[in-house]
């Protein structure tokens, strides 16, 4: 035994090999953890990439971005040996080359997701369909996914708006309104719970509320809803607490000025909340923009390819003259609220799980989840960067 | 202090009505000095004042358990009455009851007796709370300045009546920032953020952000607690000069405070009077000994 030179000699005992071992078992699961993580999102970026940032753009579009991904719909991949070099063309191109009008003779199949190819015929390209060999089509594989993207963010946007207005309305009440005794607990432990709730469940009771009671169908509004209240309970409960955060001192201040209740959370109090609700409200737009399960049944189509602009008011609908006029907002409105859309979410979904998974669909699949990152990436970072601006314009 | 001796005297309505608006004929000096020993007659005079508050019998409850005890006495107009006592002995509380700000409590209720200012007991169901509040201010322990500007933190309670009016507002600014012995130190910087200021100087901000809406009665809890000595001496001071024009209700926690700018100083303990009387009698010679043990530090 080495004799000791200080009273605060270290030594080495089965405790100080215990606090190692812990503190190495701690930092190798951390960095497992990590390692998964950077794993997933680096095979996203690296296979999904080149769909949005390829060298296949098209000539003219802005440098790299391949805008034919991003901006145009999905159509059908065909794959097929032509003169034994294998081709890959869009629906668009194929009856292009094949020199036949899609709509015509026999329409691109939609829906069937494992089509037969069109029966060969003749055309007038001077193409000889006994030369197109092992035909496949691989649907959704080829164009883009703007209807997803746009689809995406009407989701966002109007759940969004009505989740905030409804929740912070509802926050308010609870946390400035009410009196604090057990029902209001109930209910607030009630809210807490429903954030719990598996997405599938707000989906069923969408269905069954929105799409089925009140006749909404698969449309937007019936989306909106679902989404909406999907995050309720984190808006509710994140606003309660930004509200909590603000002093007292700023009620019982404007209050004692002769302010009334209203006045005081209206002007002196609400403001200071906002961006805490904003902040907390970005986990909710995440979940919103990521949530396939509540959007299955009550909004989303997977073949709906149809954007808002495209909506088709049949002048028969509309009186004539005038009144036609006035009546048109309205009626592209409700078309609007009651159209199906599609989701990046979902669409996700749909490649991954009902078209085959090879080397033709990995664009449409990787490239669909690099954008849904990228889009939700950017709500969040827009809705930090709101927060800074509020915030520095509001401390106290 | 002399110098006001002969129009409290000659004053002997015991009430004013409550929608008179607060005189400034006052045309004596502002007397910056502490109270120096009076005479016995302003003592008198003092005690004779007309009544503003009347507290009657007050029975105060949080839920169930009793904070105050048959509160009974007046505070008498345009003079300053000090609330002293030892910590939870329900100084805050009767203070807050003036100006019905525990109602934001919830579950707190007046068991019995009543408080009336100018003759209206102001728990009937027929008073509107936000008139009240407006005839009684309050400054907090805690200054409470808004993260607004000086400029904005001042003409709140004015926006919040609708006007609108700039040339009215800036009036008013000036007016209550002069008043609050604040406009020389921020005139220049009226539109910065009132949380820019130091500790003393957003209290006086928040003592013009009450007199810019002309209360009758300023209710202060303990204002001075998180002020330095310079920043509390000006305060008082303040306390000095308002009384002209308001009747001022201070609690705190420093006896030489109460004894400097206290012209009435009540002693509470384990939520009951025990004694109200002229300060310097209570300073120097208390009727009660548990007064006497509290102000000598014996005890609280
Ligand atoms: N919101 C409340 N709910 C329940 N009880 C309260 C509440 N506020 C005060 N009390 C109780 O009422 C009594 C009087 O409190 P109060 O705040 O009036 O004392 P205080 O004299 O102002 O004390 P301090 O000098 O420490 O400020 C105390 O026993 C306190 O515990
Ligand atoms: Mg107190």
């Amino acid at each position: 035994m080495t004799a000791r030179t200080h009273p605060f000699q270290r030594k080495t005992t089965v405790a100080s090999y215990r606090e190692a071992g812990v503190f190495w078992a701690l930092r190798a699961f951390t960095y497992i953890i990590l390692g998964f993580g950077v794993i997933i999102f680096s095979t996203i970026i690296y296979k999904g990439s080149p769909a949005v940032f390829g060298s296949e753009r098209i000539d003219g579009t802005f440098p790299f971005l391949h805008n034919d991904f991003l901006f145009t719909k999905p159509q059908t991949l065909h794959v097929f040996k032509y003169k034994g070099e294998i081709k890959q063309m869009s629906a668009a191109d194929y009856y292009t080359f094949v020199g036949q009008s899609p709509d015509a003779s026999t329409p691109p199949p939609a829906n069937p997701l494992t089509a037969s190819p069109p029966s060969p015929v003749l055309s007038t390209t001077g193409i000889n369909s006994s030369d197109i060999t092992d035909h496949e089509t691989y649907s959704y594989a080829a164009g883009g996914i703007w209807p997803q993207i746009v689809g995406t963010i009407l989701l966002v946007i109007g759940s969004m708006a009505i989740a905030l207005v409804l929740g912070i309305f509802s926050a308010i009440y609870l946390s400035e309104y009410s009196k604090q005794g057990p029902l209001i607990s109930a209910i607030r432990l009630a809210i807490i719970n429903l954030a719990g709730v598996p997405s599938i469940v707000f989906g069923l009771f969408g269905v069954g509320l929105f799409v089925l009671a009140f006749g909404w169908n698969i449309s937007l509004m019936a989306g909106w809803f679902t989404l909406a209240f999907m995050v309720l309970p984190v808006i509710i409960t994140a606003s309660e607490e930004s509200l909590r955060a603000v002093p007292k001192g700023f009620r019982e201040g404007s209050l004692a000025l002769g302010a009334t209740k209203w006045q005081t959370v209206y002007l002196n109090v609400l403001p200071y909340a906002l961006p805490g609700i904003l902040t907390s409200s970005v986990l909710g737009i995440a979940r919103v923009a990521g949530e396939t399960a509540p959007i299955l049944f009550t909004a989303a189509y997977a073949t709906s390819d149809k954007l808002p602009w495209d909506l088709n008011i049949s002048p028969d609908r509309l009186h004539s003259g005038f009144l036609g006029y006035l009546e048109y907002p309205f009626a592209w409105l409700h078309d609007f609220a009651f159209h199906g859309v599609n989701a990046l979410p979902y669409h996700i979904y749909v490649v991954s799980s009902k078209i085959p998974q090879n080397e033709y669909t990995e664009r449409v699949q990787y490239g669909t989840a690099f954008v849904f990152l990228l889009v939700v990436m950017m709500i969040a970072l827009a809705s930090v960067l709101l927060r800074i601006r509020l915030r520095s314009r509001l401390k106290w | 202090m002399v110098t006001t001796k002969a129009s409290l005297m000659s004053q002997t309505q015991p009430t004013t009505m409550m929608d008179e608006s607060i005189p400034t004929t006052q045309t004596t000096e502002v007397v910056h000095t502490p109270v120096a020993t009076p005479s016995a007659s302003d003592k008198a005079a003092r005690l004779n004042a007309p009544t503003i508050i009347d507290i009657n019998n007050v029975d105060f409850y949080y839920g169930q358990s009793k904070a105050l005890h048959g509160i009974n006495f007046p505070i008498k107009e345009k003079l300053v009455t000090a609330f002293i006592g030892p910590s939870g002995c329900g100084k805050s509380t009767l203070l807050r009851c003036l100006n019905r700000m525990n109602d934001l409590v919830d579950g707190t209720r007046i068991g019995a007796g009543s408080i009336k200012i100018s003759g209206v007991d102001i728990y009937d169901p027929s008073v509107d709370v936000i008139e009240l509040r407006k005839r009684v201010g309050m400054v907090f322990q805690k200054s409470n300045p808004f993260p607004k500007s000086i400029y904005e933190n001042i003409v709140y309670g004015l926006r919040l009546q609708g006007i609108n009016n700039k040339g009215r507002l800036d009036e008013t600014v000036e007016r209550s920032l002069r008043g609050a012995a604040l406009w020389e130190e921020v005139r220049d910087r009226l539109h910065t953020s009132a949380l820019g200021l130091s500790g003393g100087q957003q209290q006086r901000l928040c003592i013009a952000r009450a007199i810019a809406v002309e209360p009758e009665i300023i209710l202060m809890d303990e204002p001075c607690s998180a002020l330095d000595p310079i920043a509390t001496v000006k305060v008082e001071e303040l306390i000095h000069q308002l009384k002209q024009d308001y009747t001022i209700v201070i609690v705190t926690h420093n006896m030489q405070q109460a004894g400097r700018c206290s012209d009435i100083t009540a002693f509470f303990y384990m939520g009951r009077l025990i004694e109200i009387d002229a300060t310097e009698k209570i300073f120097t010679n208390p009727t009660q000994k548990q007064t006497e043990d509290y102000i000598s530090g014996r005890f609280g």
